[in-house]
């Protein structure tokens, strides 16, 4: 096949105006919020977040629940070891996840009690901040995103993330998932990834995975809607946001009580 | 000129392929990284940057290094360097040679790396140290080479090089400056974040650098024929012996700030590296390598009998290079990731593979070295013939 000159010239042509508008989207819309088009039956929200109440978290299986859900329908690799450990929620102890609020006073409960970690789809993202690719980009609902094919795997973002919400894959996760789920993606070797919210649920209807089995421990919602279930749950009870003080605005929120409230 | 390059003895040509033979097992190591994956280094989820992007920051300070000898030259008139520009130069080329390498081997879709352009975007820094340094080989590569090609004709440079050989002052500054930025602007990574990270940077990079040279303007003379003269060496321990003690000086303004601080983020990574923490400590003892080096380097250096002594010179600056390196080139790196985010303590140690690897890159670095230096010093040797011829 052949292409013709004046064919050429159109395709030359629509590609220069392809270039011209790129790099206007570089200039004025960079770190801006990316919009897509969204499915009508999906969940809209301003500001997506999310409330642990670690009250509500009493038994092994409470925790087991929600981060077997996450790591099946997401296709997260167990390679059995920490070095190639890929997490998108997982728990650790008061003094790790807060760890300059640490006193050793607390009650035992808060103190032996593991917590509910997860990305903070942070409102001022420094994963995003740094991403050379803008692999990892906020969306307009408030998710912090991750372009598995656009990442070339330089790791910023872990250095950058505050919370040690980012895995790579050190080596190809495939083998190491145990019941591949055809509708999510799997992973290949030499990117970073993290918890996504359940973006591909909430466009479905659906609220996050591990919202829905973990028996009102985890509370999602708009932020910015003052009816939400989140707002509600935070406008009468202490929260705890983890280092609130660097300014990336965490959205995971923590409702800790004492024994009082259990 | 590079047919220079292709005649030579046969200690040039043995030194050659013994480089090619270790670039040839780096690579063939590289495959296997490229099939299995950064899982074959030592890095993990916790210490998610080791040995290569370590020896990228200590390279880019190496390469900014060249600006020490451009100053006094061009900006003071500093004659004596004339004859040594060069060295700097092609110094320079090939340590920027050996970042973007260090750069290609870290990365985990290394077939994406185009990216960076196809989607470039100025909020990060890493856009601005690809523009940085890709500039700076291209403005050392133009400027070494027109220059000697003048000098070769004994007519003095065109004078479209000078705006670029000014341009490239600031812009070396620039190379480094970005390069801290990369990691002094990371919220959650304490030991990271702070504000004379840049400056610390330049400084190590000043001592490191021409320490490297010196070693290498020592070899040259050993070599070849050419010899680039005792006052510019004595001229470069001086700035070895300054940029050391700042240096130096900057480390302790970091450690003082952690510790009357007492703030605990700030001290952990400081006590990790020279003490250990939770138990962990594999760092410590060539941590204190780095710093008895530094110690007896500056000790050599500051007396001026010793400095004026050259093998002694030559063993400070392979003091002040090994300091620098442990310091920069691993401690750095690592410091900053440990204890991770949630205070606990993994620790880190490049694998075989990672190190044959990142050896492999050295040896591209030298390989540049030594065929840009057989290009420079051939045209010296010729300068110095018909020097003799006339007279």
């Amino acid at each position: 096949m052949s292409i013709s000159r004046r064919d050429f010239l159109k395709i030359a042509g629509i590609s220069s105006l392809g270039i011209g508008f790129s790099a206007t989207d570089l200039l004025w819309k960079n770190a801006e919020a990316v919009e897509y088009m969204t499915s009508p039956k999906g969940l809209k929200a301003k500001r997506w977040a999310m409330v642990v109440d670690v009250r509500k978290f009493k038994t092994e299986g409470d925790y087991k629940r929600v981060i077997d859900i996450c790591n099946r329908i997401h296709n997260v690799p167990d390679f059995g070891n920490t070095k190639d450990e890929v997490k998108w929620i997982w728990t650790d102890t008061f003094e790790h996840v807060f760890p300059f609020q640490q006193n050793k006073y607390l009650p035992e409960t808060v103190q032996e009690k593991p917590f509910v970690l997860l990305c903070n789809h942070c409102d001022n993202p420094p994963c995003v901040r740094v991403c050379p690719t803008q692999a990892t980009f906020k969306m307009k609902d408030g998710i912090v995103a991750q372009d598995y094919h656009r990442c070339i795997g330089c790791r910023f973002c872990m250095a950058a993330c505050p919370f040690g919400a980012r895995s790579f894959n050190w080596r190809d996760p495939r083998p190491f998932i145990k019941h591949v789920n055809p509708d999510f993606p799997t992973r290949t070797k030499g990117v970073v990834e993290k918890c996504n919210f359940c973006v591909e649920r909430l466009e479905k209807g659906l609220r996050p995975a591990c919202v829905e089995v973990s028996n009102g421990g985890l509370i999602f919602g708009d932020l910015a809607d003052p009816g939400s279930e989140v707002r509600k749950i935070l406008s009468t009870h202490y929260s705890l946001r983890r280092k609130a003080e660097l300014g990336t605005r965490p959205s995971v929120f923590y409702i800790i009580g004492g024994d009082e409230d259990a | 000129m590079l047919e220079k390059a292709l005649t030579g003895s046969r200690r040039y040509w043995g030194w050659i392929f013994f480089l090619l033979a270790v670039i040839g097992v780096g690579f063939m190591f590289y495959l296997r990284q490229f099939a299995y994956g950064l899982g074959i280094t030592g890095m993990s989820r916790d210490v998610s940057w080791g040995l290569y992007i370590g020896q990228f920051t200590f390279l880019v300070g190496v390469a900014a290094s060249a600006v020490m000898l451009v100053v006094p030259y061009y900006l003071h008139d500093f004659k004596k360097f004339g004859k040594i520009l060069i060295l700097g130069e092609f110094l320079a080329v090939a340590s920027v040679v050996m970042c973007i390498f260090f750069i290609m081997v870290d990365m985990g879709q290394p077939m994406r790396v185009m990216n960076i352009v196809l989607h470039p975007t100025p909020n990060s820094i890493m856009f601005w140290d690809a523009i940085v340094l890709n500039g700076y080989l291209l403005l050392n590569i133009v400027i070494g080479w027109t220059t000697l090609g003048a000098d070769r004709k004994e007519v003095p440079p065109p004078t479209w090089v000078k705006p670029l050989i000014y341009l490239s002052i600031p812009w070396a500054i620039s190379i480094h400056t970005v390069t801290a930025f990369l990691y002094a602007g990371l919220p959650g990574r304490p030991f990271w974040l702070s504000a004379i990270m840049a400056a610390r940077f330049l400084a190590s990079a000043f001592a490191a650098g021409p320490a490297f040279l010196i070693i290498l303007a020592l070899l040259v003379r050993k070599l070849t024929k050419f010899d680039p003269g005792k006052e510019p060496i004595q001229a470069l321990g001086k700035i070895v012996t300054y940029a050391m003690i700042t240096s130096v000086f900057f480390l302790i303004l970091e450690v003082f700030t952690a510790f009357y601080s007492q703030i605990p983020g700030h001290m952990l990574s400081f006590e990790y590296l020279y003490a250990g923490l939770d138990g962990f400590g594999k760092m410590v003892p060539i941590m204190w390598i780095s710093t008895v080096l530094a110690v007896v380097a500056i000790i050599l250096l500051i007396i001026p009998g010793t400095r004026k002594n050259e093998s002694i010179l030559a063993f400070a600056c392979a003091a002040v290079f090994v300091s620098l390196w442990i310091d920069k080139g691993f401690g750095l790196i690592v410091g900053g990731f440990v204890p991770n985010p949630f205070e606990r303590v993994t620790e880190y140690w490049p694998t075989l593979p990672e190190t044959i690897i990142a050896i492999g890159v050295w040896a591209i670095g030298f390989l540049v070295i030594t065929v840009l230096y057989k290009v420079a010093i051939s045209v010296r040797e010729e300068q110095i013939e018909s020097e003799s011829n006339t007279h």
